[in-house]
C-alpha cells in the first residue's frame, strides 16, 4: 500500500507543488486582504484567475503533445468578438450563440492541428501564422468594439452558486469533469503523453500519433473558445484586442510552467496547469493587496515570475553528469 | 551508372549551392513586386523600393539575432521589451546632455546585451527552455521601463546621431539604415561562416550534446548568442527611436512575430542547426514588401493580417515542411 502512495505522490508531484504554491500565496492574499474574505472578494478574484486557468488548460492540451500553442489568445479574442454578437437574444438563440462559438474555437483548434500533422510544420511557427488569421477574423466581425451578450447567462457564469462559492469555480470544475478527465483517462490522452515522451518511440510503438495530436488541438482551441465565451461575460463586450490576445498567450505559457507542466512535454497535467494560473493571477493581486505603488507592480510580477522559473531549476542539483544536462 | 554525363554534374553542384527555400523566399519577392505591378506601377518604382528597404533594415537588425539564437535550436520571445528598452535608454541618456547624446547608442545597445545576458545565463547555466526565461525577461524588461518612464511616454526624444543613421541618406541616396543593415549583415555572416562560433552555433543547433562532447564551449556560445540577440534587438530600438524621433512604450510590439516569420520563411529551421543569412535578407524583405503593399493597396486591417497569415502559412506547406515518420 505505501509503495502505491509514493508512486502516486511522484505521479503527482509537480501538480501538487503547484497547488501548495497556491495555497500560501492565496491564504497571504485572503489574510491581507482589507476587506477580508467574502463572498465578493472571492468571486471577482475566481473570475480573473478561471479565465487565465481555462487558457492555460488549453495550452497545457497542446504542450503535452511536445507542440507549443500561440494562436490560444486570438482563439480567445476571436470567440470573444463572435459571442458578443451571436450570443444574444432568446433562450434558444442564445444556446445556438453559445454551440456556434464553441464549434468555431474546435474549427480553429482542428485547423491548427490539421496543419501540423498533414502539413508537417512546426507548431510554433504554424500557430504564430493562424493566429495572425483569427486575429483578422475577429477584426472582421468587431471593427469597434462592442456587443452585447445574453445577461442572465453571462449573470449565471460571473455569479455566485448558492452558499456564496463563484459559480466560474463551477464552470472550472466542469471543464475538468467534462473535458480533461475523459481525455487524460482514454487512450487518445495516453497517446498524446506518449508522443510529448518520445514521438518516434510512440510511432514505431503503433500508438495512433495523428488522431491524438488532432484531438489534442482540437479540444485546445475548444477550451481558448470556452474562455472567450467566459471572457464576454465578464466584459458584456466584444473587442478584437491584439495586446489581450498575445498577453493571455503568453501567460498562458507562463501558468503551464508554473504549474509544473514540462514544455517538453509528456509530462504534467491540466490541473497543475489550472493551479499555476490561479497562483500567477494571485501574485498579481498580491501586489494590490500590500499597497504596492501601481508603478511597480509590472516589475514585481516580472521578478516574482522569474524566480518562479529558476525554481525549476532546482532539478540541476541531482544530475551528477554534466551530459545528463544535453538531451 | 558510373558514367555520369558532365553536364548535369555541373547542374547537380549548382544545384547544391542554392538553397531551394531561399530560391523560393527570392522567388516569391519577385512575384509579390509582379503582382503589385499590376495594381501599380509605382512599387517597381526605385524611390519605393530603396524606402521599402530602409523600412526593412529595422527589422533585418532584430531578425539577424533572433537568427543566432534560432540557429542554437532556441527562440527569443523578449524582443518586444528589448526593442523598447534599447529606444528608451538612448533617449533616456539623450537627455543628461553632450556627453549623454554621444553615448546614447551604445547606452541602448549595452542595456539589450545586459537583458540578452540575463537570458543566456538562464538557458546555458540553469537550464530553463529559452522560451520561458526570454518570456521572463520580458516581462521584467516591461516592469523597469514602466518604473523608468513612471507610467508616460518619455519626453526625451532622440539624438542627432541615432536620427542621422535611421533618416538620413548617404552616397547616392542610398538610406544610412540600410547601409546600417548590411553593415551587421555583414558581421552576422563572418561570424557564422567564418569563425569557430559559428561553428559552435550551428553545432549546437545540430545536437548540443556531441557539440559539448567534441570540445565546443557551449555554455559560453549560448550566453554570447543570446547577449547578441539582445544587444541587436536594443539596436533596432535605437534605430526605431531615431526614425520616429521618440522612444515610446509599445514599439518593440509590431517586432517579434514578424522576426521569427523573417527568419523562418528563410529557410532557417525552427528546430536550429540549419540555415544561411541569405534566407533571412530574403524572408525580411518579403515580410516587409507585402506589409507595405497590402496596405498601399487599401485592404483593410482585417484582411491584412488574414492574407498575411495564409502566405506563411503557404509558403511554408511549399518548403518547410518536415520529415515523415516513415523516413
Amino acid at each position: 500500500m505505501t509503495g502505491d502512495w509514493s508512486f502516486w505522490l511522484r505521479e503527482h508531484k509537480s501538480t501538487l507543488l503547484a497547488f501548495a504554491g497556491f495555497a500560501v500565496m492565496f491564504s497571504i492574499y485572503a489574510a491581507n486582504h482589507p476587506a477580508g474574505l467574502n463572498a465578493n472578494v472571492a468571486t471577482t478574484a475566481a473570475n480573473k484567475g478561471v479565465l487565465l486557468a481555462i487558457v492555460a488548460m488549453a495550452q497545457t492540451l497542446v504542450v503535452l503533445t511536445s507542440g507549443i500553442d500561440l494562436s490560444v489568445g486570438m482563439v480567445m479574442v476571436l470567440a470573444n468578438c463572435l459571442a458578443s454578437s451571436i450570443v444574444v437574444g432568446s433562450p434558444l438563440m442564445t444556446a445556438l450563440g453559445v454551440l456556434g462559438v464553441l464549434l468555431v474555437g474546435c474549427l480553429c483548434g482542428a485547423i491548427n492541428g490539421l496543419i501540423v500533422i498533414y502539413g508537417r510544420l512546426q507548431p510554433i511557427v504554424t500557430t504564430i501564422a493562424t493566429g495572425s488569421i483569427y486575429y483578422g477574423a475577429a477584426l472582421a466581425l468587431r471593427r469597434v468594439p462592442g456587443g452585447d451578450v445574453d445577461s442572465t447567462l453571462a449573470d449565471a457564469l460571473t455569479g455566485q452558486l448558492p452558499g456564496g462559492v463563484p459559480a466560474s469555480l463551477g464552470l472550472l470544475l466542469a471543464l475538468v469533469l467534462i473535458v480533461w478527465l475523459p481525455f487524460r483517462r482514454s487512450a487518445i490522452g495516453r497517446a498524446a503523453y506518449a508522443i510529448g515522451s518520445s514521438e518516434v518511440a510512440a510511432y514505431m510503438s503503433g500508438v495512433p500519433i495523428r488522431r491524438a495530436k488532432f484531438v489534442a488541438y482540437t479540444l485546445s482551441g475548444l477550451l481558448a473558445a470556452v474562455a472567450g465565451l467566459f471572457l464576454t461575460c465578464i466584459t458584456y463586450s466584444g473587442e478584437a484586442s491584439a495586446a489581450n490576445g498575445s498577453t493571455y498567450t503568453l501567460y498562458s505559457i507562463a501558468a503551464v510552467v508554473l504549474g509544473g507542466v514540462s514544455l517538453f512535454g509528456g509530462s504534467g497535467s491540466a490541473i497543475g496547469a489550472i493551479f499555476g494560473a490561479l497562483m500567477f493571477r494571485t501574485i498579481g493581486d498580491l501586489l494590490f493587496v500590500f499597497n504596492v505603488e501601481p508603478l511597480w507592480q509590472p516589475l514585481f510580477q516580472g521578478l516574482v515570475l522569474m524566480a518562479a522559473i529558476c525554481l525549476g531549476a532546482a532539478r540541476l542539483l541531482r544530475i551528477r553528469n554534466r551530459l545528463d544536462l544535453y538531451g | 551508372m558510373a558514367e555520369a554525363p558532365a553536364p548535369s554534374d555541373r547542374n547537380a553542384s549548382v544545384r547544391r549551392h542554392v538553397d531551394p527555400a531561399i530560391a523560393s523566399a527570392f522567388g516569391c519577392i519577385v512575384a509579390v513586386l509582379l503582382i503589385g505591378s499590376l495594381y501599380s506601377s509605382s512599387f517597381l518604382s526605385p524611390d519605393y523600393l530603396l524606402q521599402q528597404l530602409k523600412v526593412a533594415s529595422f527589422l533585418g537588425v532584430i531578425a539577424t539575432g533572433m537568427m543566432i539564437v534560432i540557429l542554437l535550436g532556441q527562440i527569443d520571445l523578449s524582443v518586444p521589451w528589448v526593442v523598447a528598452v534599447g529606444g528608451m535608454m538612448a533617449t533616456a541618456a539623450t537627455g543628461w546632455g553632450a556627453f549623454g547624446q554621444a553615448i546614447a547608442i551604445p547606452v541602448g545597445i549595452a542595456c539589450g546585451v545586459a537583458l540578452g545576458l540575463v537570458s543566456g545565463c538562464g538557458v546555458a547555466f540553469l537550464r530553463i527552455p529559452s522560451m520561458v526565461v526570454t518570456l521572463a525577461v520580458n516581462a521584467v524588461a516591461q516592469g523597469l521601463m514602466v518604473v523608468h518612464t513612471g507610467g508616460f511616454s518619455p519626453q526625451d526624444s532622440s539624438s542627432p546621431a541615432m536620427r542621422f543613421l535611421a533618416t538620413g541618406d548617404s552616397v547616392l541616396g542610398i538610406p544610412n539604415a540600410l547601409l546600417v543593415w548590411a553593415a551587421v549583415g555583414g558581421m552576422a555572416v563572418f561570424l557564422l561562416t567564418r569563425t569557430t562560433f559559428g561553428r559552435a552555433v550551428y553545432a549546437i543547433g545540430n545536437r548540443e550534446r556531441a557539440a559539448y562532447l567534441s570540445g565546443a564551449r557551449t555554455r559560453l556560445v549560448v550566453m554570447t548568442a543570446f547577449a547578441i540577440s539582445g544587444g541587436l534587438s536594443a539596436f533596432g530600438g535605437v534605430l526605431l527611436a531615431g526614425y520616429a524621433s521618440k522612444a515610446a512604450q509599445a514599439m518593440g510590439d509590431p517586432y517579434l512575430l514578424p522576426a521569427i516569420a523573417a527568419v523562418v520563411l528563410g529557410g532557417t529551421s525552427i528546430l536550429g542547426g540549419r540555415g544561411n543569412y541569405l534566407g533571412t535578407v530574403a524572408g525580411v524583405i518579403l515580410i516587409t514588401l507585402l506589409q507595405s503593399m497590402l496596405s498601399v493597396m487599401q485592404i483593410e486591417e482585417y484582411g491584412r493580417h488574414v492574407i498575411y497569415g495564409v502566405v506563411i502559412v503557404a509558403m511554408l506547406l511549399i518548403y518547410g515542411r518536415g520529415r515523415r515518420h516513415s523516413d
